[in-house]
């Protein structure tokens, strides 16, 4: 009889070894592993020395140990030589960033507009939530329309404001909500149109799609804006605001053709004819089988176009169109508030407002991606 | 800029071309049926047309078009505003777009001839100037010699500045920007002696440094920049109404009639202020008005002495001299034809 000795415990697992756990290992992997890291690290550590304290002392204001002057500020306190960021001028000019011109005692229609596409737009984002389909019409068709009489007024008793005097951040998410919605039908069609095999759609379809991608968006704002108006027959003038929108809509579209077309090209000669082979007609197939799967692959590239357009909207302040950055630029002659940052405070608020609308884009799109990912990734 | 003078010169060719404007409705009857004047505006100039804390516009410009407003429909609310960039503002006005550009616009002869506008009258007599830092000691723009001078690149001003400096025999180093602010920055912090712009620019800009008082504005103007409303070509009825709204805010800054006496002096035994407010005789009629179409102007907006010390005079932040803008009878330029 042999004995053997049978353990009846596990041994206890010993912490991993210091140099390949813990910050310290954390850190002699990911910023130290080589010399030139090693040099990097300690680079970008100076860089951000050297940076942070400033922009930090510009932005926050005194008791959080900055020289900014905070909301409620007065302007003696801005017009010091060592102010830093005057964002009581903000806070006091905020209903012009937002609205413009339009009337204070009618704020309550951009306002009920604002929550109107708020409430349609977050059901509309989340995937779970049911009637996508009713939701989708309001959002696209009906919503605009509301919009429009709501703020443009002249029904139900509502006093009428003219466009001139819509402005701010309003005419920014018009502009660009227009131009998002619109071009999305005008872009696949025209897509579609471009890998036709009908002669004049096709020849059509490229002829639209090279002529205004070959074309800076300011040239066409300034040709509708300047140009357009002495080719019409006197007395007749098309707003200025329908003009940018429009402008905005056709370029937009232009580009996003061609990111459509993309998709469609990336998509196997199979599917179509799978398409085909069952029976279903151009459309049909195009709406079942061939659009959702291109759509899906140039999310990206969808996304990427929006947020140039959003970015782009500000372009319209050339042809004297009030959007947010114009309001930013005309307060920034505000002799009220007048003082050494008031500019700069101006164009860092106007850039945090465009920054906050392109990185939600930009993280919704990527987590749309990733829900939609079939696993045709490479 | 000459691009673009070429180009604004072609649109109103071809405009013409087409009989746009060949065949002009009566501005006044259009502005009647619509109820409001649009007037054209800078996108923000302090003192002359922007954005006030109320968001509603103001300025020295923008009373201009209140003016007629009140001229013609008794309320000096009823204009609405088409902010123009400099390149838009006389295509807007040829196409129709606007009634009245009261948008700081210098009066020059290829204007007046040469674009289909007419001038109205000067509501600002502007001019070229320099601000220095007082430190520097400089009393005269004739002690400039050698200095460093911060200016906005393609402009007439630098145009200007180097005809000043070969005129009189000056060096300067031009230290030049493209855009507006970073000149004011680089004047600030000191990388020139010297800042030059209109006059009316200097002291809105001199008002958001940190210590205004540390700089100074000299007292020579190099250059002639007067600013004032213009109307389409080819309708006399509505020039003159705007030609002699002008005349009717100086006029009674002349006669001594204010917003705040106008009342008052309907009782006047002064003939002049008598046929200013339409009590004797009707000088209305002739341009489409009513008779007392001077008396709604000074009752709504005030005289043009009002509008100036309101907007941009010495108690404003702007604190503009009346200089070149006092009236003829204090030794300025401001001078209105009779109403008689």
């Amino acid at each position: 009889m042999s004995f053997s000795f049978v353990r009846e415990q596990m041994v206890e697992p010993a912490p991993a070894p210091v140099n390949t756990a813990g910050p310290i290992a954390w850190a002699r992997r990911n910023l130290f592993a080589t010399p030139s890291d090693s040099l990097l690290t300690i680079l970008a550590i100076v860089l951000l020395v050297w940076a942070i304290p400033p922009i930090y002392g510009f932005v926050m204001p005194n008791f959080l140990g900055g020289d900014a002057v905070p909301p409620g500020g007065t302007v003696e306190q801005c017009r010091v030589e060592t102010a830093g960021a005057c964002w009581a001028y903000i806070s006091a000019r905020m209903t012009f960033f937002i609205y413009g011109f339009y009337p204070a005692e009618e704020y309550w229609r951009p306002n009920l507009v604002f929550a109107l596409g708020t409430l349609l737009i977050i059901p509309l984002a989340i995937p779970r939530v049911p009637f996508k389909r009713t939701n989708a019409i309001l959002f696209f068709v009906v919503y605009p329309v509301v919009c429009f009489y709501l703020l443009n007024g002249g029904v139900l008793g509502m006093p009428s404001v003219p466009t001139e005097q819509w402005g701010g951040l309003l005419v920014t998410l018009i502009i660009s909500l227009v131009g998002i919605i619109c071009s999305i039908p005008i872009g696949i069609l025209l897509a579609l149109g471009r890998q036709s095999k009908l002669p004049i759609i096709k020849t059509l379809c490229i002829m639209f799609i090279e002529l205004w991608r070959a074309v800076p968006l300011i040239t066409v704002l300034f040709m509708a804006s300047v140009m357009l108006p002495l080719f019409m027959p006197q007395g007749t003038t098309v707003d200025k605001l329908l003009r940018a929108l429009v402008g905005v809509t056709l370029f937009s579209s232009a580009y996003l053709a061609e990111v459509v077309r993309g998709g469609l090209q990336a998509l196997p000669r199979g599917q179509y004819e799978a398409a085909s082979s069952l029976g279903l007609s151009y459309w049909k197939s195009m709406w079942f089988i061939i659009l959702p799967q291109a759509l899906k692959h140039v999310i990206p590239g969808i996304v990427n176009s929006f947020i140039a357009l959003f970015k782009d909207t500000s372009l319209v302040s050339i042809v004297g169109i009030f959007d947010l950055l114009n309001t930013v630029q005309a307060a920034s002659s505000d002799i009220d508030w007048s003082s050494p940052t008031q500019a700069i405070t101006g164009y860092l608020f106007a850039g945090m407002v465009f920054w906050v609308f392109c990185f939600a884009m930009s993280r919704y799109s990527i987590w749309m991606e990733r829900r939609l990912d079939t696993g045709h990734k490479g | 800029m000459q691009m673009q003078k070429a180009l604004v010169s072609i649109a109103i060719a071809a405009s013409l071309g087409l009989g746009a404007t060949a065949a002009q409705a009566a501005t006044l009857d259009d502005v009647k049926a619509k109820g409001y004047i649009q007037c054209g505006v800078t996108g923000g100039v302090p003192g002359f047309s922007a954005p006030d804390a109320n968001n509603n516009w103001t300025g020295l410009e923008v009373d201009f078009c209140r003016a007629v407003a009140a001229a013609v429909f008794d309320d000096p609310e009823a204009v609405r505003y088409t902010p123009l960039t400099s390149q838009e503002r006389f295509a807007a006005l040829s196409a129709g777009e606007i009634d009245i550009l009261s948008r700081t616009t210098t009066w020059t002869m290829s204007r007046d001839t040469d674009l289909g506008i007419m001038f109205a009258g000067t509501m600002y007599y502007d001019g070229q100037g320099f601000m220095v830092r007082k430190a520097d000691g400089i009393a005269s723009a004739l002690d400039l010699s050698g200095a460093a001078i911060c200016i906005e690149s393609g402009t007439t001003t630098e145009l200007n500045a180097a005809d000043y400096f070969e005129t009189n025999g000056m060096d300067y180093s031009p230290v030049v920007f493209t855009d507006q602010d970073e000149v004011v920055k680089a004047f600030e912090d000191g990388r020139c002696d010297v800042y030059t712009t209109d006059s009316s620019a200097l002291a809105a800009e001199r008002s958001k440094f940190g210590n205004p008082d540390d700089y100074a504005i000299l007292p020579e103007i190099i250059s002639k920049e007067p600013l004032g409303p213009s109307v389409r070509q080819g309708d006399e009825q509505w020039f003159y109404i705007n030609r002699w709204t002008y005349y009717a805010l100086l006029e009674a800054e002349e006669l001594g009639v204010t917003s705040a006496n106008v009342d008052e002096m309907l009782g006047s035994d002064n003939p002049a202020i008598k046929r200013l407010l339409g009590v004797e005789g009707d000088f209305g009629a002739p341009i489409g008005l009513t008779a007392d179409w001077a008396y709604r102007i000074i009752k709504h907006v005030g005289n043009y002495g009002e509008s100036f010390a309101k907007h941009v005079g010495p108690e404003t932040d702007i604190g503009l001299e009346r200089g070149l803008n006092a009236l003829w009878t204090d030794g300025g330029l401001q001078y209105a034809m009779p109403i008689r």
